[in-house]
């Protein structure tokens, strides 16, 4: 196989070229509008990167790592590069090359060697000890980390917590459709299916009334895309080919999603990973065409049914990074909110600036997450809306947890959930309506 | 390395997590957005968020002779915040409160480190706008938009930086806090020192707050689009407009490698064919007013053999000046480095730059997009290139030394909108003089003698 940026750090290069220093990163990128320090975002990164690769600074240096893992990966940064640098590419190798010259940290080599293992990961995540790995905790200076244990829980005290069930212990494997219109898998990710099966069954129940034959696939993995993102190329590598062949044996038509990560990944993720492999390269950019976030499926892909059972709510909507900046999914989640009879949606300045959470960031660089988070919360309060709506897991674990910091007493939802529950409203006035009648 | 005592000294004036010191900080500051310049990383960076603290490291850098480097967002075209000599950076991004907003004086009064857009936002309310709008208006600070007298699209009708700085608190190099001007529209007390500290480049004196002048923006706007065969029809136009009495607020000119690279990445309908266009917009107070502008605008068009299309609704006119606003990023993405000149002429003698800087181009066998305001005569010749092909850039200097002669030929200047910085200073005799450049250094020397304040820019340093 021949090499990628992500094996060998020289082939950056070219990608980094292309930044011309202008700044315009900095106007958007979170972590610098926290810190206001030109090595928080992606023009001081790249520099650091060109200084490695001439020799002036070490990778292994802790200074430079600590720049590195500074970085949500959130791809705000992209969106307003006037030079269509690849940001995201240029730091993922950099984290991949430094995990190929010092290994990885003892504790995520644990975790990402579980997740390889997905019937180990399975168990471990249900008997809930698994919990703690996502408490762990950046000790000041370069310490390493430590797990949070009781004070990573008492911090993110509205953290959902583990499902008693998780979804594809719930859910058949295949689930038929009367008058199938077409035949999707759907990819659930590791955040639906152990902390919130109930909004997977709303895709499920969705997915039913529009006549669509699911595919629930038990072997499918962890996308990787945290494993990916702190370097370790080659569990990520295994994930993406597991699941590429877990997928292709449903048959399906289409792959669908409801986290903008696992979406990312089939769209964009899995193709960087395996662009030289000469077997799943091709697969990897079939599949890239054919996965849609479900929102996506619904309102473009399918003509799918119109919501007209009443929801009452009005809602403001925030843009996950991945949902947006990579699978450019913005106005169908809007699409869906307008149809529903009921709700008003009231948009907050800037909905598509980055909630904080960055999968792993919000643990390891907890103040800088949360101020984020603080930030998008004075968003919300201003339009006053009752609730927020989001597309994807991590942004709801985030926004969920920053409501109750800034004492705004309500949860964030996933859109499906409320096409779903308006589509029951609408069984239920039916019945009702039957009922009356008979 | 600099004396940890010294570095124990900063940490005690603004905090320990306000200095930089590690490598990996230093690099981030050793360069800013300027093509084809040197780097060089300082001994310190300190980001202080009062005038005091200012007044400190001042004091404490003039006592151990250290060169200070003020920096806002290090966006500047002119290698003006490299920090070329070492010593201290100052940045100013943490120095970012807008302090009063006064509707009725129609002024703000802003902390340096205040990024224009965020004055913008806090003026919107008030249905004010602060008009000075550079390029980098979502991340320049006014302390390094006043600093480097930074332009914009719409310097025609509302000029430019220097026109809405009533007043300011500098830190001199001596250390003494001086403050001058105010909210008085008229104000002839002492010399113009708005004047002497605006466009000063951080040389000779270091802003640390200022009271900008705010307007109510026009209500009413058109914009169009003018497309020509002939260049010449182009500079016509421009020439021919201001002579019907009408100024617009918007005059900008694209040349046809600029079209044609706008159109290839952003496919917005720009007629490929066209050797210029001209994006024009009239603003004003009525709405009849507009259109008989508009009207005259029209008419000089027809006479030069434009072609136009008008907008017609507010979409349309994003469409338009999203064609506009894509000349820079659709030039910078055909190469890795992107040389972005500011040479500035008459109006009147736009057209026979375009030309020279086109026979430039195929002189040197460069890619050379001009775009720019050709309203203020400010053309910016963008210069495509790789820094890693050395034969190249050496094409690149020259066409760059030429393309300064042939703007100072036309009766126009080295500079209209990015500054000296380090990157002109080597033209600045072919425009000054010796007696020009005998006065800026007694200029600096009175102000700033041990040259401690952004040295070895605008000004060589002594011996």
């Amino acid at each position: 196989m021949k090499t990628t940026p992500y094996d060998k750090l020289e082939e950056v290069q070219d990608a980094l070229a292309k930044c011309m220093k202008c700044g315009n990163c900095m106007a958007v990128c979170p972590v610098y509008l926290t810190e206001k320090e030109e090595g928080a975002y992606a023009r001081g990164k790249l520099s650091i990167a060109e200084a490695i690769l001439k020799g002036d600074l070490d990778l292994k240096d802790d200074d430079v790592q600590e720049k590195l893992f500074n970085c949500l990966v959130c791809t705000s940064c992209m969106q307003n590069c006037p030079c269509g640098v690849d940001v995201c590419k240029i730091m993922l190798s950099l984290r991949a090359a430094l995990a190929r010259e010092t290994g990885l940290h003892p504790i995520k080599k644990v975790i990402f060697g579980a997740l390889k293992n997905q019937p180990f990961f399975d168990k471990a995540m249900k008997a809930g000890a698994a919990l703690q790995w996502m408490g762990l905790r950046k000790l000041p200076g370069n310490a390493g980390y430590e797990p949070r244990f009781t004070m990573g829980l008492s911090i993110k005290r509205i953290f959902p917590g583990l499902a008693a069930t998780p979804f594809r212990d719930q859910a058949p494997e295949l689930i038929k459709a009367k008058n199938r219109k077409t035949k999707v898998s759907f990819f659930t990710g590791c955040a639906f299916n152990y902390i919130f099966p109930d909004v997977a069954q709303d895709v499920v129940e969705v997915l039913k009334e529009n006549d669509v034959e699911i595919a629930i696939p038990k072997e499918q993995q962890c996308c990787g895309i945290a494993v990916f993102a702190h370097g370790d190329i080659e569990s990520a590598r295994v994930l993406a080919r597991k699941n590429i062949d877990v997928m292709e044996k449903t048959g399906a038509d289409y792959i669908v999603t409801a986290c903008g990560s696992c979406g990312e990944s089939w769209q964009h993720g899995f193709k960087e990973l395996l662009s030289e492999d000469p077997l799943y390269g091709p697969k990897a950019e079939y599949w890239k065409s054919r996965t849609y976030d479900i929102s996506t499926f619904l309102t473009k892909v399918i003509d799918y049914k119109k919501p007209t059972g009443r929801v009452e709510a009005t809602v403001t909507y925030h843009d996950p990074c991945h949902l947006k900046k990579v699978m450019k999914v913005f106005t169908e989640p809007r699409i869906i909110l307008n149809a529903i009879p009921g709700v008003t949606l009231k948009e907050m300045a800037k909905p598509d600036a980055c909630c904080g959470s960055g999968g792993s960031y919000t643990i390891t660089h907890l103040e800088t997450s949360m101020a984020i988070t603080g930030r998008k919360m004075d968003d919300i309060r201003k339009t006053g809306a009752d609730g927020v709506i989001t597309g994807c897991p991590g942004c709801m674990m985030q926004l969920s947890e920053g409501l109750a910091n800034s004492g705004q007493d309500h949860v964030a939802t996933h859109y499906i959930s409320l096409l779903a529950k308006s589509y029951r409203e609408a069984r239920k006035s039916k019945t009702e309506e039957i009922k009356h009648a008979a | 390395m600099l004396d940890t005592a010294i570095i124990k000294q900063l940490e005690d004036i603004v905090g320990s997590g306000n200095v930089l010191t590690k490598k990996a900080d230093l690099v981030t500051y050793s360069y800013d957005a300027t093509a084809d310049m040197p780097s060089q990383l300082p001994d310190v960076v300190v980001m202080p968020a009062t005038t005091a603290a200012v007044q400190k490291i001042v004091l404490l850098a003039k006592e151990k002779s250290l060169a200070i480097y003020p920096r806002g967002a290090g966006t500047n075209l002119s290698g003006g915040t490299i920090p070329l000599k070492k010593g201290i950076v100052l940045s100013f991004q943490k120095m970012d409160k807008i302090l009063e907003v006064d509707p009725e004086n129609l002024t703000a009064t802003v902390q340096a480190g205040v990024v224009i857009q965020a004055l913008s936002d806090a003026v919107a309310p008030y249905g004010l706008i602060y008009p000075p709008d550079p390029g980098t208006v979502t991340t320049a600070t006014m302390g390094g938009s006043v600093a480097e007298c930074a332009g914009g699209l719409r310097g025609l009708k509302y000029g430019v930086t220097k026109h809405y700085i009533m007043g300011m608190e500098v830190v001199l190099a001596s250390g003494e806090i001086f403050r001058f001007g105010g909210k008085t529209v008229k104000n002839v007390t002492a010399y113009d020192f708005a004047s002497l500290f605006v466009g000063s480049e951080g040389t000779l004196g270091i802003i640390t707050e200022i009271i900008a002048k705010l307007i109510h923006p026009p209500k009413f706007r058109k914009a169009m689009l003018a497309s020509f065969k002939r260049l010449e029809d182009a500079g016509n136009t421009v020439t021919g407009i201001i002579k019907a009495y009408v100024i617009p607020a918007t005059l900008e000119i694209m040349d046809k490698m600029t079209i044609q690279t706008v159109e290839n990445y952003a496919k917005v309908g720009l007629p490929t064919d066209a050797e210029a266009v001209l994006l024009i917009e009239v603003d004003g107070g009525a709405q009849q007013l507009v259109d008989s502008e508009a009207e005259a605008v029209l008419k000089v068009i027809k006479e030069n053999n434009g072609e136009v299309k008008i907008a017609q609704s507010d979409t349309e006119r994003d469409q338009l000046w999203a064609a506009r606003r894509a000349a820079l990023p659709a030039l910078a993405q055909l190469s890795p480095t992107t040389v972005l000149e500011d040479a500035t002429v008459p109006r009147n003698r736009i057209t026979e730059m375009l030309v020279a800087v086109q026979k430039i181009a195929a002189k040197y066998q460069l890619k050379i997009g001009t775009f720019g305001h050709a309203g203020d005569g400010n053309l910016h010749p963008t210069i495509l290139a790789d820094a890693r092909n050395k034969e190249e850039m050496e094409r690149v200097h020259q066409a760059v030394d030429e393309i300064f002669a042939a703007a100072l030929k036309l009766g126009g200047t080295l500079s209209g909108e990015h500054g000296i910085g380090m990157a002109k200073m080597k033209y600045l005799k072919s425009e000054l003089g010796e007696s020009g450049l005998n006065l800026m250094r007694r200029v600096k020397e009175a102000l700033d003698p041990d040259y401690m304040l952004n040295p070895a820019k605008m000004v060589p340093v002594k011996g």
